[in-house]
């Protein structure tokens, strides 16, 4: 469901030289210029490699851990038929947490380095899944702003000079609309419901808007690594393209439900035929990076312990399938 | 015992039938059957497909992309395989 360009801020473990010959560089700089697609074992950069497994593990520990914030009213959802949805749709971000891990392994690196990175708090996931879902009005913002940005995200990463990470995502934005729309239908029951249910969907836009626009990353001009990214066409639009792509066609969604964005300064332009919007809160959004969220914590505390509750399934039917095949040979 | 990963399956779907049976990406399993029921919950929740195959990535033989030139070679001088290389005279129809 979601990447975020998290890999733009100064990360480390990116100043390795490995010895590759400038004709080397060129020639793949030109087999991307001329949209063709790199393959798993075609000779590629380290530094374009290492980007890949960055992105690519970061976008899959997205899916993984944002289980958790949607997982937490599957209990007490409103109807049968909003639970078998919601079911439907955490299956959907386990599966596509899997299509990613399953394209992040074709350059080399291993599931279980890249789950060890996420356990070990090495790794990035999206900032927005440290935030809790405290309504059940929070269910269907974040279908519909949470994934509704990640979907502006993802549709130009089908086409992503890597071959495998373009083909899964191609597969996860075919889902990604149900996700969207099963959001915004919440949001829409609740807009025409009580007044207490109108004011919960309010509570939820209020909470959840800045983060989602967040999602799309720091401004260009606070992006390190996104012109290199760019020449790669591993991004094909620029963190505030993106941002205000989401922004023009989401307001008027809000509109017709009759709630308010809670931006004080969001005006439409005329001329540009754009909404511009107030300042964004950087400090929240490090911050959050950083591991001080409201939920960081119990995230990926929760994630270890279902990854260690597991461990014992994982090794019974390793020994289940090492006697059969003892079985077998015998 | 160590909690070493489970071996890697690649997983091809046919969507159809009368259609082949195509790529679709990989699965970890402890064995064979729980790659087939990984694979079915991972790639088909939609319906995608009518037949599943999943073989254990280790066993694929793949060509190598530094040979592709090399190795695809004896076939780019053969332009006479393509119907393409032959000039129908003017007149000739239905062929």
């Amino acid at each position: 469901m979601y990447t975020q360009g998290l890999d733009q801020k100064g990360q480390q473990g990116d100043d390795r030289k490995p010895v590759e010959s400038a004709e080397q560089l060129a020639a793949f700089q030109a087999r991307v210029d001329a949209e063709e697609k790199i393959e798993a074992k075609d000779w590629m950069p380290e530094a374009y490699r290492r980007t890949l497994v960055r992105q690519i593990s970061q976008h899959a520990h997205s899916e993984i851990i944002g289980m958790q914030p949607e997982g937490n009213w599957l209990t007490r959802a409103p109807t049968l038929k909003r639970k078998a949805i919601l079911l439907a749709k955490v299956q959907d971000e386990a599966g596509h947490g899997l299509y990613l891990y399953s394209a992040g392994e074709t350059l080399g690196t291993s599931r279980d380095e890249m789950v060890g990175d996420l356990l070990s708090g090495k790794a990035k996931y999206s900032s927005i899944f440290n935030y809790p879902t405290l309504s059940w009005a929070d269910i269907g913002a974040i279908g519909w702003l949470v994934d509704g940005a990640a979907i502006m995200n993802q549709i130009p990463l089908c086409r992503c000079s890597y071959g495998p990470y373009a083909r899964a995502m191609v597969r996860v934005c075919k889902e990604e609309s149900f996700h969207q729309r099963q959001g915004f239908d919440i949001m829409y029951e609740l807009s025409r419901g009580t007044p207490e249910q109108q004011a919960m969907a309010q509570d939820a836009l209020n909470r959840w808007w800045w983060p989602s626009i967040m999602m799309f990353g720091p401004n260009d001009s606070a992006s390190r690594h996104s012109a290199q990214s760019m020449a790669w066409k591993i991004k094909r639009f620029s963190n505030d393209e993106l941002r205000q792509k989401f922004i023009d066609v989401t307001v008027p969604q809000a509109e017709f439900l009759g709630l308010k964005v809670p931006d004080d300064d969001l005006e439409f332009d005329e001329a540009s035929g754009h909404y511009t919007f107030g300042e964004i809160d950087w400090n929240e959004f490090s911050q959050v990076i950083a591991g001080n969220g409201p939920c960081n914590k119990q995230r990926l505390a929760r994630r270890r312990k279902a990854h260690d509750d597991g461990a014992w399934v994982r090794e019974a039917a390793r020994a289940y399938a090492e006697k059969q095949a003892a079985r077998k040979a015998a | 015992m160590s909690d070493k990963e489970w071996p890697l399956y690649e997983v091809f779907i046919r969507s159809k039938a009368g259609l082949s049976h195509r790529h679709a990406g990989s699965v970890h399993a402890a064995d064979d059957q729980m790659a087939l029921d990984h694979a079915r919950d991972t790639y088909t929740r939609r319906s995608e497909g009518v037949s599943l195959w999943v073989v254990r990535s280790s066993e694929i033989i793949a060509s190598d992309p530094k040979e592709t030139a090399a190795f695809f070679e004896p076939a780019e001088d053969k332009i006479y395989r393509h119907p393409t290389f032959y000039k129908i005279p003017d007149g000739v129809d239905n062929l």
